[in-house]
């Protein structure tokens, strides 16, 4: 009895698990099929692509669409490959995402652990900042970098998402510091640590998770923004999206489809490897809360 | 004046007063508990000492200096909290050096200094690990190690035992009372443990509601409570409370009650000034080993006196059996030996000690003199 019971239990368990597998391989490759079309076509040459087959594997194997894309490619008017405009979005999304993040934990602290009066009414400001759309603040934002002189800049688009990105890095760093013991600050003050010393030395070490979940949020988003970096960026100044969108969009001469992917990837690739470097503490960080109690 | 002084102190939080008037004198020494039941204020009282939380009214003094706006590391306190508090990303020696190292004392004497404190509590060989690798007793002494290590004029705890378990906080209740006879220090610990309270303190005060409702030494806490709430609250099992009245007879006072089957108990009062309360209601109050079986009575009393009642139920617990019975329609808990024969059901002579006895007003519950 007990032998024939567990034997239909592992029967069922074959049929439902290779169900589970068949479905998660259809949706994997649902998944992986375009980055694999980018990945080959950006490997071939153009006549290739023209001779139709996008999912067939490149016969002859070239780098050149890649070389073309980083430093030679037309984008808009010049022919300078989309390597400045990578630069420019690094030079952006460094400080961005590094003082939000700071700027974020140490609301945060402050809104859990210095409590005073009036702070549940600030920080529903920065919550309720978080869900203005975009679209509503580029008339006023162009206003304020053009007296603020940035307007046209790196340093105006760093203004910009840091504007935007303390909101969100102020909700998570304050819901995760609001589990964290107070009994904990409070040995510290009695320990003789002051306001920055227990921020540096108690809470920032046992942040790292949040920080994870911080930088990944707003570098993707930053990385990605391309409405901001459309209109408050001049020429020398514009993000990758922008130069990208400037590529594929560039009306001169044929269509290099493999440079245009090639310059796709080139744009996605950070983001790709800070998920792969971080994505297992970003689960982590995002349980961290829920799972502590 | 004490050493620390607690003078008219109060707290409110908004228009809510939470802590009221409070005057307590403590001596250099002294191991003060404050007690009380869940929300009395033990524990706001204790930051305030810290400095953890404002006064709102009144004054709070170490060594007469005022401390009211001294920041809380510049008041020469250490604190053990409930949670022990214990830094989770540093190792128990940086753990417990981290005070110091806020006090700008130099390294060569923070490591000496954590070492005489880590072999004083017996944890040389936990001084690597982070306080995740560490069991609840281990962590209860790193956080003492923490607070040693900073040799304060007082020493602040706030329920450092109530998260281990049983037997363990039984251990490290006595290794309390000995650092503390070692090293002498002023202590101002809280408990709503009753027990803890008797066995460590001094001095206790008992705190319900924002008040103070009694300040004394252990004995006097004890056998001589204030009030209702006092006598009940401190005792395991608590004070037999249960309504009586004063009656006269051949001039002696008397307390009379019922008992189960309808008839009247009736006991003398050792204090003849009860005389004067003629008539009037009360209700005695009789700690459960006052109530024994004939030879178990305490020999040096000279109020011993007897009462026939019923046993209601009996509960053996090893070193004695308590015998249930009901006084004045409340149930009254006896402590007896533990080889004396009794059951359910059987009516008993009871042997109550009034030496021991107290009397309260029911209105008011304040003890009656
Ligand atoms: N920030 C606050 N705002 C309003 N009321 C408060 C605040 N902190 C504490 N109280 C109230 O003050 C009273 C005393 O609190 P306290 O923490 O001193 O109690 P306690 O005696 O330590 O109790 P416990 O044994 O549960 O720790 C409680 O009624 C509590 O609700
Ligand atoms: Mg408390």
């Amino acid at each position: 009895m007990a032998g024939g019971a567990s034997d239909t239990v592992v029967r069922t368990g074959r049929v439902s698990r290779f169900v589970i597998y068949t479905v998660l391989i259809v949706f994997c490759i649902y998944y992986l099929l375009p980055l694999y079309v980018m990945v080959v076509n950006s490997l071939k040459p153009l006549d290739e692509i023209r001779g139709g087959g996008m999912l067939s594997l490149p016969q002859t194997w070239t780098l050149a669409p890649w070389g073309s894309a980083w430093s030679t490619a037309q984008i808009g008017i010049e022919a300078t490959g989309l390597r400045p405009y990578f630069m420019n979005s690094i030079l952006m999304v460094v400080p961005a995402v590094a003082i939000s993040t700071i700027l974020g934990a140490l609301n945060g602290y402050v809104l859990t652990k210095w409590r005073f009066r009036g702070d549940t009414i600030i920080f529903g400001l920065m919550l309720f900042g978080c869900f203005i759309p975009f679209q509503m603040v580029l008339i006023p934002m162009a206003r304020m970098l053009g007296l603020m002189g940035l307007a046209g800049t790196v340093p105006g688009l760093i203004f910009v998402h840091l504007v935007y990105g303390i909101g969100f890095s102020t909700l998570y760093f304050r819901n995760y510091y609001a589990q964290f013991p107070t009994e904990l600050v409070r040995a510290a003050m009695i320990d003789g640590a002051g306001f920055f010393k227990i921020f540096q030395r108690i809470m920032l070490p046992s942040s790292g998770p949040i920080a994870v979940v911080c930088i990944i949020w707003q570098f993707t988003n930053i990385w990605n923004d391309f409405l901001f970096g459309a209109s408050f960026a001049d020429f020398d100044s514009q993000p990758m999206t922008v130069a990208l969108n400037n590529l594929v969009s560039s009306s001169t001469g044929v269509k290099e489809y493999n440079v245009h992917f090639a310059g796709a990837i080139m744009a996605a690739l950070p983001t790709l490897l800070v998920y792969i470097v971080a994505g297992r503490f970003f689960v982590r960080g995002l349980m961290a809360g829920s799972v502590k109690g | 004046m004490g050493f620390l002084d607690i003078k008219n102190a109060t707290k409110s939080y908004g228009s809510l007063q939470v802590l009221h008037e409070t005057n307590i004198a403590v001596e250099e020494g002294e191991f003060l508990v404050l007690v009380g039941p869940s929300g009395c204020g033990k524990s706001t009282l204790l930051n305030m000492i810290a400095g953890l939380e404002e006064v709102t009214s009144g004054e709070i003094a170490i060594r007469g200096n005022r401390m009211n706006e001294v920041r809380p590391a510049e008041r020469n306190i250490a604190m053990v909290f409930q949670s022990y508090a214990l830094y989770p990303n540093m190792n128990v020696a940086q753990n417990i050096a981290f005070g110091l190292e806020m006090h700008g004392v130099p390294k060569p004497k923070r490591e000496e200094a954590v070492r005489d404190v880590a072999e004083l509590l017996q944890i040389t060989k936990l001084l690597d690990r982070k306080p995740g690798q560490l069991s609840g007793g281990q962590r209860q002494r790193v956080a003492m190690g923490r607070a040693l290590v900073r040799d304060p004029d007082v020493f602040l705890f706030d329920e450092p035992l109530s998260n281990l378990d049983a037997k363990l906080r039984v251990d490290m209740r006595t290794e309390i009372k000995k650092l503390h006879q070692k090293l002498g220090t002023t202590i101002v610990y809280v408990t709503h443990d009753q027990i803890e309270a008797l066995t460590l303190s001094t001095r206790i005060a008992v705190m319900f509601g924002g008040y103070v409702q009694q300040l004394g030494t252990p004995k006097e806490i004890y056998d001589d409570p204030a009030n209702m709430f006092v006598a009940g609250f401190m005792g395991s099992p608590s004070m037999n409370l249960f309504p009586a009245k004063i009656a006269v007879a051949n001039g002696v006072p008397q307390a009379e009650f019922t008992l189960v089957d309808g008839k009247t108990g009736a006991l003398p009062l050792p204090n003849p000034a009860m005389a004067e309360h003629d008539g009037r209601s009360v209700i005695l109050g009789i700690r459960p080993e006052a109530i024994t079986d004939l030879d178990g009575a305490d020999r040096n009393s000279k109020a011993i006196h007897q009462v026939e009642a019923r046993v209601e139920v009996t509960e053996p617990a090893g070193s004695d059996t308590f015998v249930v019975s009901e006084f004045g329609s409340k149930e009254i808990t006896g402590r007896f030996r533990a080889d004396v024969v009794v059951k359910p059901g059987d009516i008993f002579p009871f042997a109550i000690n009034m030496d021991k006895a107290v009397l309260f007003d029911p209105e008011t519950e304040n003890r009656i003199r």
